[in-house]
């Protein structure tokens, strides 16, 4: 395996196909969770981490339903898994590290209906990625989440104090920001490294 | 035979998840005490921080821990705060219900710098950029709402005179918009009373009367008057010593600037816009 192969997947994750900007995964925490920085960077963690479980976690399923010819049932074991991996979770941490419990707080049991999470197991198997490439892609795939997430949090907190028309005020202004950002991320689609 | 396999699969995937996760709850249960909840019921759960704990989850886990009263929660009614007693098998005393007063009632009626003020529309930030504020006056009301995004109960709007007015029955004494108020203009007063003086300006008389139609001038004619010795004049405008006031009204008919109210005989200190 090679570090190149690793940093390349790193770089797509965060930058040229942000979960957020580019696939369009993950829009409804992207858009709930992001009126203030604080708690857009907890949410922005919490997806980091469950996201890099998920990852881990459903490539043996994956395997499995390979092996046993049920390919088609991936998305229905994969929502299996992932809602039982974000309850285990939960009870752990709670049991184990209350600090980072409490810190992650009311976003670790959202997660579980977040479609990035979903998106990051099913794109893992689009791409063929093997067990360390998957962990990888679901890290930074978390990672560029949080980028996406803080950069429009601290936007949105500039827009409170703007003075839009009436009929822009509050969602869709924001959502035009949010388009607007998806915009300056395609510029990111250049970025192909020859190695 | 390929369906039978696909429902035999998820079927045993689903069981040894739930068992997984049963077991987990049993393996990593952690023990709360039942009084929390029955705690955290009592409170608003507006999570206002009046309480100054970090929301209501916060401040029910330190009356529970005994690091706060069962009063802490300032907006919680005497019911709620006798149920919270209960709970923790403690007597409370019966508590005086206060509410959030603007001690000003300038706005329109003071003079202004400005002809019209275009900033952002947060009296913090016309407090950076104006130099002290919009008004002349240095210490009345701008009216331009930061407290009223401060406060979680809906409360206190800018009325017709451009100045912040507390809806007394909803106020809970959170005291949030003070904490907000760049101009400290919020003060705390008895729901029962009648009489204020919506003015809190410490300029000397006549440059107070030629700042604001509605000012305090420091003329002492309350303080002279008043049978029961309420009444001080400190820093050139009338405090009321509510411990003392009768609301006999007297210091209203004889305020020359018709400053001083009865603000349950007319009402309302003004129309709310």
């Amino acid at each position: 395996m090679e570090w190149t192969t690793l940093f390349d997947i790193a770089l797509g994750a965060i930058l040229i196909n942000n979960f957020i900007l580019a696939q369009f995964l993950g829009i409804c925490p992207f858009m709930g969770v992001s009126k203030k920085m604080d708690t857009a960077v907890g949410m922005g963690f919490a997806v980091i981490f469950v996201m890099g479980l998920a990852s881990a976690l459903c490539y043996p399923v994956n395997l499995l339903l390979n092996n046993l010819g049920l390919k088609y049932m991936q998305t229905v074991a994969f929502i299996l898994v992932i809602a039982a991996l974000v309850q285990f979770v939960e009870m752990f941490l709670k049991k184990a590290i209350p600090t980072l419990y409490q810190a992650l707080g009311v976003y670790l049991p959202l997660i579980t209906t977040n479609c990035a999470v979903l998106g990051v197991v099913l794109l893992n198997v689009q791409n063929g990625y093997n067990f360390i490439e998957s962990v990888v892609y679901g890290i930074t795939g978390g990672a560029g989440f949080l980028l996406a997430i803080v950069l429009f949090a601290s936007i949105r907190e500039r827009l409170e104090f703007a003075d839009p028309p009436k009929a822009f005020k509050g969602f869709p202004i924001a959502l035009v920001t949010a388009g607007l950002m998806a915009l300056c991320f395609m510029g990111f689609q250049g970025l192909k490294i020859p190695w | 035979m390929n369906i039978f396999y696909a429902v035999l699969t998820l079927g045993i995937l689903g069981g040894v998840f739930g068992l997984v996760l049963s077991l987990a709850s049993k393996v990593f249960e952690v023990k709360t005490d039942p009084k929390l909840d029955l705690i955290l019921d009592c409170l608003p759960g507006a999570n206002c921080g009046g309480c100054g704990y970090p929301g209501c989850a916060g401040c029910a886990a330190a009356i529970l821990a005994k690091e706060a009263p069962v009063n802490a929660c300032p907006s919680c009614s005497g019911l709620q705060t006798s149920r919270i007693a209960a709970v923790m098998g403690v007597e409370v005393k019966a508590q005086e219900r206060r509410v959030a007063f603007v001690r000003c009632n300038g706005g329109t009626r003071a003079s202004r710098k400005f002809e019209r003020y275009v900033g952002l529309t947060d009296c913090v930030a016309a407090m950076k950029v104006s130099g002290n504020g919009t008004l002349d006056c240095a210490y009345g009301c701008l009216g331009l709402g930061t407290c009223v995004q401060a406060c979680k109960f809906d409360a206190i709007h800018i009325n017709a005179h451009g100045v912040a007015q507390v809806d007394q029955d909803k106020c809970t004494h959170c005291m949030q918009c003070a904490k907000a108020c760049p101009r400290h203009v919020i003060i705390d007063v008895p729901y029962a009373s009648d009489i204020m003086v919506p003015c809190g300006n410490k300029d000397k008389g006549p440059s107070a009367k030629s700042l604001c139609t509605v000012s305090c001038i420091g003329c002492r004619l309350c303080e002279k008057n008043c049978p029961a010795g309420a009444i001080t004049v400190t820093d050139n405008h009338a405090s009321i010593d509510y411990t003392k006031c009768t609301s006999c009204g007297v210091c209203v008919e004889k305020c020359p600037r018709k400053l001083i109210t009865d603000i349950h005989a007319t009402g309302k200190v003004e129309p709310v816009a």
